[in-house]
């Protein structure tokens, strides 16, 4: 019996202009949890495609318990009972979970379906493994934590003896993350080898017996978990010292900038209250969190604040402006800049190039245009400036287009351009997500340093270590109310997670 | 070899290679098909394809102008993500404007044209009013006010006694008047064109249209207007948090679509060629605009020669007929040589992969 039950070997793989994977060596033990650690862009996901045979590399071997194998096609992969977990979930909104577990690999008999045999193995794997399901609930009625049970039904019901968890956690809350790593940790002791791709350093920490990191497309080596600090795995993954508690002078609030009152919004899909009567008010020069599992109403509330969507009930004063009702434009010149929560969506006009997103905000103004005509010169300086300042990384510089750069130079681009523009309050929804360790520290010193500078700063945010580190304030929002205050250096993650899941709540009046 | 490298990375360069070899491959297909159908009359009918146009350029630009109209038309909804399937009834609307004013109220030319710009804007409210408050697909409108608009038309000509041509003294009752009896004022000055290029309906139409395509050029390309206008096409969502007012912005790029193709209508009958005839049919010129904008690839510019290239066509195309090929025959051919010209965009990327592998193989050696 071979000592590793998968190995890659010198693995290769290039794509036009880039070698994603560089001579990359994984080697994963039988009834081992191995982390794989690395930046966005590091090749993670390249590598992981080429083990579920998405790609074919270039160079190097993939081995299973000692002998090579070749995998052209994720069946391949599956018939070697290899199974991932995508961060994106692929499961099918309409079909029930039973449907989607069998789906691929149903019996049928004369092109029946048979499902009593596949429910009876289902639930007793979800028995076994207590991953509790309801076979006949449809996908999109389920929460996000059962659809990942699912996923992981379906490796299991597939009889995959390697299993592949990419960015599993970047959903759940802290309770369902515990639960988690108790799965996996029980795969572990039935003899199930798991690779776990992550950023978090602290879950592998946690649960991870090795580590193997990658940085810009190389190998950086095989850590035992147990014998390496948190800092030098992180050192060994971005290539410096990186600060992962964010330094901060104490907070000093000054007058209201932001207050809301009373705002209750309808949710149009749901027809019920979204947001309830929510009111709190931001200080300048103070970092107020609105903390919550998605889908508590963040982004109804946040809509209605920015001018998105309109509110039922209630008011919104900026700065002294009454901007109840104000177009996003006035709301946006009273002082309101907006990281939003999808950069894709509202952050950018993919299709504009790099310099004509970095104006969306401010094209109006005299300085970018005379009488209607555009000033290219101007907007070119500006840009390069900015680019330059914000270290803003693309193919082209300022004429990139703004869909082929990576996502968190997009990103940067959104805080370079919603900071440089005049204004009190940063209204600043997840805005590190999906990003690495360093443009996470990066994003992070901004929106403290904005603070420092006196402007208020309301963060949306579901990274509970993001929402530790950097407010000054804690706010908790359940199923469309703030159900509690907190101060970041009196409470703990595990205390916000009950308020979150709405297991306790405090009244909280006009915080 | 520096300066060639230049010129294969130079975008414009590219764009203009890859139409004229798609034109060429077109007029390939053309020819063989030519072949296919009647050998022995083949080359005589291809050689009137090609030069018939040359020979008679004044009636290729008398034909080019509203087409370039409606190309415009359609290419700048499209810049700014409209599909404006409604150019025909925006089209129609225009050319009913400007005629009743050249005719009934014996306006001068210019009015009329500015009457037709109205009645095109005019028809291309709704299908944009209609996609901005209540999100309904543009192209479903527009194809409904195309039939609507020409009903409409028909139906007021008809009841308008002095608009049609029985009351200028000729015998037809099913069109409107020639505006050579009706209102001499009201057709467009030939500045000269006419004698120049013999050719007696050629004005100076052609020259409004390539300037109008220039002020849309640059409109789209160098003005904040142009800017708003086409983030809302790309990211209505986007647009709306950068506080661009969307629904605006869509309406009034509908307007203008509208404007500019009853701009053609109203350059088509003030040319004193056409009478608008009543029959239960939707000019054809919409779909043209939507040839000419894809030809151009939706550029205004490019939509100015795409125009010319479409008429020279069709112009070479009646020529045939001379030659023994039916017109259904010719009508093929012509299609078949526009439907493969416009695989310029495939065969842009096509030579910008050759050039880079031999840029590769050079960098090899």
């Amino acid at each position: 019996m071979a000592e590793y039950v998968i190995e890659m070997l010198n693995i290769t793989k290039e794509f036009p202009g880039i070698k994603a994977n560089d001579n990359i060596t994984l080697q994963l033990r039988k009834g081992e949890i191995h982390a794989l650690l690395g930046e966005n862009g590091a090749g993670k996901s390249t590598l992981m495609s080429v083990l579920f045979g998405l790609y074919q590399p270039e160079q190097g071997v993939i081995k299973k318990n000692g002998e090579v194998v070749t995998i052209r096609n994720p069946n391949d992969a599956t018939a070697l009972h290899i199974g991932m977990v995508h961060q994106h979930f692929k499961l099918v909104e309409c079909f029930s979970v039973l449907d989607n577990i069998i789906l691929g690999v149903e019996d049928a008999k004369m092109g029946v379906l048979q499902k009593k045999e596949a429910r009876k193995k289902v639930m007793e794997l979800s028995e076994k493994y207590n991953l509790q399901i309801d076979p006949d609930a449809l996908v999109s009625d389920i929460s996000v934590g059962m659809q990942q049970r699912v996923e992981i039904l379906k490796m299991l019901y597939r009889d995959n003896e390697i299993l592949i968890f990419d960015e599993p956690t970047a959903v759940l809350t802290p309770q369902e993350i515990d639960e988690l790593m108790e799965i996996m940790r029980g795969f572990k002791a039935e003899g199930k080898s798991i690779l776990f791709i992550t950023h978090k350093l602290a879950e592998i920490k946690a649960v991870a017996d090795r580590c193997s990191i990658l940085r810009k497309g190389k190998y950086m080596g095989t850590v035992d978990v147990a014998d390496t600090s948190v800092e030098e795995m992180s050192r060994l993954m971005v290539g410096r010292d990186v600060q992962l508690k964010v330094e901060k002078a104490p907070c000093t609030p000054g007058d209201a900038v932001l207050s809301v009152n009373g705002l209750t919004a309808y949710s149009k899909a749901h027809k019920k209250e979204a947001v309830k009567n929510v009111s709190f008010t931001v200080h300048a020069g103070e970092i107020v969190c609105l903390a919550g599992i998605e889908g508590n109403g963040q982004s109804d509330f946040v809509n209605c604040l920015t001018g998105l969507a309109k509110q039922n009930a209630g008011t919104i004063n900026l700065c002294g402006h009454d901007i109840s009702h104000a177009p996003i434009r006035q709301r946006s010149q009273f002082g309101m800049s907006h990281i939003p929560e999808d950069r894709h969506k509202h952050g950018l006009v993919l299709d504009y190039t790099l310099e004509q997103n970095l104006v969306l905000q401010r094209y109006w103004n005299p300085e970018f245009q005379k009488h209607g005509m555009i000033k290219f010169d101007a907007i070119r300086k500006y840009a390069q400036g900015l680019i330059e300042q914000y270290d803003i990384r693309s193919g082209q510089g300022p004429v990139t287009i703004s869909r082929s750069m990576s996502g968190g130079n997009q990103q940067k681009a959104i805080v370079a351009r919603e900071i440089d523009k005049d204004h009190q309050l940063i209204v600043a929804v997840q805005p590190t997500r999906g990003l690495d360790v360093g443009a996470i520290e990066y994003i992070h010193k901004q929106l403290v340093a904005e603070r420092d500078a006196g402007k208020a700063v309301l963060l949306v945010s579901l990274e509970l270590d993001e929402v530790m580190n950097l407010s000054d304030r804690i706010l908790v929002m359940y199923e469309g109310e703030i159900v509690g205050q907190f101060d970041p250096k009196t409470t703990n993650v595990e205390e916000l997670g009950l308020y979150m899941a709405g297991a306790k709540r405090m009244e909280v009046q006009d915080a | 070899m520096k300066k060639s490298r230049n010129l294969t990375e130079n975008d414009s360069f590219m764009s203009i290679l890859a139409s004229i070899t798609s034109i060429a491959i077109g007029l390939l297909f053309g020819f063989l098909l030519l072949l296919c159908l009647n050998p022995k009359n083949a080359v005589p009918g291809m050689a009137n394809l090609l030069t018939k146009g040359a020979t008679d350029l004044g009636n290729v630009l008398y034909r080019s102008s509203p087409l370039i109209m409606v190309g415009l038309s359609v290419a700048f909804a499209y810049k700014v993500g409209l599909f404006n399937i409604g150019a025909s009834g925006q089209y129609t609307m225009g050319a009913f404007i400007a005629l009743t004013f050249a005719v009934k109220l014996q306006m001068p030319w210019w009015v009329c044209l500015l009457g037709a710009a109205i009645g095109g804007a005019f028809w291309g409210i709704f299908p944009g009013l209609f996609k901005a408050l209540f999100n309904v697909n543009e192209v479903l409108t527009s194809i409904m006010f195309n039939w609507i608009g020409m009903n409409l038309v028909n139906f007021f000509i008809a009841n308008m006694p002095i608009m049609l041509a029985t009351a200028w003294g000729s015998t037809a009752s099913d069109r409107t008047a020639p505006l050579t009896e009706a209102n001499p004022a009201a057709i467009i000055p030939h500045g000269g064109l006419d004698k120049l290029l013999n050719y007696p309906y050629v004005n100076i139409s052609i020259f409004i249209a390539i300037i109008i395509a220039i002020v849309m050029w640059v409109i789209l390309q160098k003005t904040t207007f142009g800017y708003e206008l086409k983030a809302c096409g790309l990211s209505r969502n986007a647009a709306e948090y950068a506080g661009i007012n969307a629904k605006k912005n869509i309406v009034l790029s509908m307007v203008i679509s509208g404007a500019l193709a009853g701009i053609g209508g109203g350059l088509f009958y003030l040319a004193g060629g056409g009478q608008y005839t009543i029959l239960q049919q939707i000019e054809s010129a919409g779909f043209d605009g939507i040839t000419v904008a894809l030809l151009a690839n939706c550029h205004p510019i490019g939509s100015i020669f795409s125009a010319i290239f479409l008429s020279y066509l069709r112009l070479g195309g009646t020529a045939m007929q001379s030659q023994g090929f039916a017109t259904e025959a010719t009508e093929i051919v012509t299609s078949v040589i526009v439907y493969l010209a416009a695989f310029a965009l495939l065969m842009r990327m096509t030579l910008g992969k050759l050039m880079t592998r031999k840029k590769k193989e050079e960098k090899a050696k």
